[in-house]
């Protein structure tokens, strides 16, 4: 099948959108007020670390001074990445064609 | 998978950048070699680290109320061996320490050897045996990221578990943040390793010469993966 990858990938990112909508439901109902799901992993680890007691002995030099910051600089970082990757498939596609 | 700055203690921090130091060398130097000798390789190699940034950059809700994102680095592992992709996780890490405060300096030797090193060891170690034996393209690259991935966030957990072995040792300790990052990582890793399979597919079918000229596929299989396609 021609495009049988594709359809498999696609049925799989479903998939996941679809759990994801189901558990948030669940997960939202469980919530009491001012609690937050669907945090960082990386955080929740620092968390059970700063449970314990242990305070990082060095802070980051410069923080995102907000989400919205931080979202801007990933965003960039996703589409400096689209970018090349588009270019350069294109390109090949491209010179596939005239060759 | 990122261990943020400050979270490892001495001598923790630094018996990570010792033990990540010597692959990065190696695979400078085989970038190196690989910009003189196989130039047409380059648009590939760039792809490889576009992929890293593009979904390292993606925090992806998992089915247990955490986000968590791909690495990307089994694409690069799978082209160039572990030893390049450890310098393009380690440019990636770089750039989220330095912009994001997302991992960070001190810890940037631990975050290259679970993201940049072992899931890639692990990605190039799978692909190779899978091509040997014969298995199907497609399958042996879904398995060889999706493991990747997968083996990265083990990784992270031993890290911390043996740095952070508190009360309950450090089989305790890493049962507590195996169930963090590995749980909350399997579901992303099958999708990792979907979509990198499927942009294989892509590079089989716009650009098979350079998998040839770089010794990944033989030109018998390129021609039967082509035809399936066509």
């Amino acid at each position: 099948m021609k495009y049988g990858m594709e359809i498999a990938v696609a049925a799989l990112i479903i998939v996941f959108a679809a759990v994801f909508l189901y558990q948030n439901a669940a997960i939202q109902a469980s919530l009491s007020d001012g609690e937050e799901a669907w945090g960082g992993a990386d955080g929740e680890a620092a968390g059970i670390i700063e449970a314990s007691g242990y305070e990082p002995w060095i802070e980051p030099f410069w923080e995102p001074p907000s989400g919205e910051i931080e979202s801007l600089l990933f965003a960039l970082q996703a589409a400096i990445g689209a970018i090349v990757i588009g270019y350069i498939f294109g390109y090949w596609q491209g010179s596939r064609k005239t060759a | 998978m990122h261990i943020m700055e400050g979270f490892l203690p001495s001598p923790w921090w630094e018996i990570w950048f010792l033990i990540s130091l010597p692959f990065i060398v190696i695979g400078l130097y085989q970038l190196n070699r690989l910009v003189q000798e196989k130039r047409e390789a380059l648009p590939l190699l760039a792809v490889a680290g576009a992929f890293v940034f593009v979904l390292s950059s993606l925090k992806l809700p998992s089915f247990n109320g955490s986000c968590s994102h791909p690495t990307g680095t089994g694409l690069g592992a799978i082209l160039f061996g572990p030893f390049i992709a450890a310098v393009l996780g380690l440019i990636v890490l770089v750039f989220q320490a330095v912009f994001l405060a997302h991992g960070g300096i001190t810890t940037l030797g631990a975050n290259v050897f679970s993201m940049g090193i072992a899931g890639p060891a692990v990605a190039y170690l799978i692909y190779r045996a899978g091509t040997r034996a014969g298995a199907n393209t497609y399958a042996t690259v879904f398995v060889a990221a999706a493991l990747a991935d997968l083996v990265t966030y083990v990784v992270t957990s031993v890290q911390l578990a043996l740095a952070f072995p508190g009360t309950a040792g450090f089989l305790g300790a890493f049962s507590a943040f195996a169930a963090i990052f590995a749980v909350t990582q399997v579901p992303l890793a099958i999708i990792e390793g979907a979509v990198i399979a499927l942009v294989f597919k892509y590079i089989v079918q716009l650009k098979p010469e350079i998998l040839t000229r770089l010794n990944l596929l033989s030109e018998s299989t390129v021609d039967k993966l082509r035809e399936a396609a066509a």
